[in-house]
């Protein structure tokens, strides 16, 4: 068990991360993400509030519709990344567990700063509720049993009020694993019981509960940014790769002037995805050399589960990032040759999902 | 139990002797800690390795750590099958997971280790 943002967390299960890595690849792995922030935006001013807080456009967020964002400090900081869940009645942001502090005193101050006078409070509901993640191939199918409504109705990046295993849920089918799954949340007495009947197996299949370490090498596998490595404040969204979500069009928001302004200047390191093309393994904070010079840092690696490859992110001078690019990873003192490569590493096979009526 | 054949490390290395050389590897508690082996990086044949001083490095998903020469001596020969199939640390760590064949300096040393009676006795006084 390791400390992760104040929460006493496994890195792995009984079977290890490479047997919980490849269930959630092959049938269904299962998530402890009750850590993860949920604070609940209500009020008249909700949606001012969020647009304010958040670099992408909520107000383009439909009823059931969620959203990857970025909060951002004034000088286009990287302060979180985070989901927004449009739930009708009120706004959902799920940040991140380290950050969840931080998030709510940055929200006070906004409010007492910038954004005073809104009608509109935030409710902190991370410890009154679970969330679990039910990711995988088979997840729709298994999760289909125990759930009301039709889930092959419910698309990407969108979410329903439910229940499963006969207790009210929200049903969100997004996750952190590059494959299709869910991500529930029940109130908190009822956690350990939903855990429990989720991890049973059904259909010939056999949920595994996968831990942090699978947690990690899964996203880094699909390309997905963890705070605390490709971004952080010292990271702004436009090196980092997430420009996309950062929506300059929309009215002033936090950070949105220092946004603007980097967004003209353009950026001196990107972001970018590279491949070892010798043995080893890339860990956060080693060297990129360029020659001899160090230009850049790893902020993530590891030899990937699926592939069998040693793969990593890092940033780099943007003449460098260019796929194909030779680099090299200083492991040990030792220049280790790589290759600028593109995201992902590992896609899965895409599944055609109905469209929601509602949606 | 951990085979009584062979002598360990309090840095969890076993060393067993072969006719001229030391074989080294790691115990299977160490693999256990360790988790799935990704990597060993492993000296050349011919490289010194000294008594209690790093020869190489094993690396799992979750972490790197330095592997110790249980004794002195010169590197006879590598477990090159490694390379491809590192798992092989975590399957087998008392057989095919081994590490490197020492030429050692004095083979009388390895009784100076402990014996898999004393090892245990370690193991289960830090965990």
């Amino acid at each position: 068990m390791v400390d992760f943002g104040g929460w006493d967390m496994p890195i792995q299960y009984s079977k290890g991360i490479r047997a919980e890595h490849l269930a959630v690849r092959s049938g269904v792995g299962v998530f402890d993400l009750s850590h993860m922030g949920r604070l609940h935006v209500r009020g008249p001013d909700a949606l001012r509030l969020v647009q304010w807080l958040t670099t992408n456009d909520a107000g383009r967020l439909g009823h059931g519709r969620a959203q990857y964002s970025l909060i951002c400090g004034e000088h286009g900081q990287i302060l979180d990344d985070i989901i927004v869940y449009n739930l009708g009645d009120e706004l959902l942001l799920v940040v991140n567990a380290s950050n969840r502090l931080k998030i709510l005193a940055w929200i006070d101050a906004q409010r007492a700063g910038p954004l005073s006078g809104l009608d509109v409070t935030v409710h902190d509901a991370t410890v009154e509720t679970a969330m679990i993640g039910f990711q995988g191939p088979e997840s729709e199918r298994l999760l289909q049993g125990l759930v009301s409504g039709d889930l092959a109705t419910l698309r990407y990046y969108a979410s329903v009020k439910s229940t499963v295993a006969r207790r009210d849920a929200l049903v969100a089918r997004t996750g952190y694993t590059g494959e299709d799954g869910f991500e529930l949340i029940v109130d908190a007495r009822f956690g350990p019981e939903v855990w429990e009947i989720l991890l049973e197996e059904r259909q010939g299949v056999q949920p595994v509960p996968a831990a942090l370490g699978a947690r990690d090498t899964l996203r880094l596998e699909a390309g997905m940014p963890l705070y605390g490595h490709e971004i952080d404040e010292d990271a702004n969204p436009f090196e980092a790769g997430l420009g996309r979500v950062v929506k300059l069009d929309k009215d002033e928001f936090a950070g949105s002037k220092a946004l603007r302004a980097i967004s003209e200047s353009g950026v001196e390191r990107r972001l970018v995805a590279f491949e070892l093309t010798a043995g080893g393994v890339p860990r956060q904070g080693y060297p990129i050399l360029d020659g001899d010079a160090a230009v850049g840092q790893v902020t993530s690696g590891n030899v990937s589960p699926s592939l069998g490859t040693p793969i990593g992110m890092a940033y780099v001078p943007t003449r460098l990032t260019e796929p194909g690019t030779v680099i090299a990873v200083e492991i040990r003192g030792k220049a280790v040759p790589a290759r600028v490569t593109t995201l992902p590493f590992y896609a899965h096979k895409t599944k055609k999902i109905t469209p929601s009526r509602t949606a | 139990m951990d085979p009584t054949d062979r002598r360990y490390t309090s840095e969890h290395e076993w060393v067993k002797l072969e006719g001229d050389v030391a074989v080294v590897g790691i115990t299977d508690f160490a693999q256990d800690q360790l988790g799935d082996v990704v990597y060993v990086e492993l000296p050349k044949v011919g490289d010194r390795v000294e008594a209690m001083k790093p020869f190489g490095v094993v690396e799992s998903v979750k972490t790197a750590s330095d592997l110790f020469a249980p004794i002195g001596g010169s590197v006879a020969e590598v477990n090159d099958s490694l390379k491809d199939e590192p798992q092989l640390v975590n399957d087998a760590p008392y057989g095919s997971g081994w590490m490197i064949k020492i030429l050692p300096d004095d083979p009388a040393a390895i009784d100076n280790l402990m014996t898999a009676q004393q090892y245990a006795d370690q193991v289960a006084g830090s965990s």
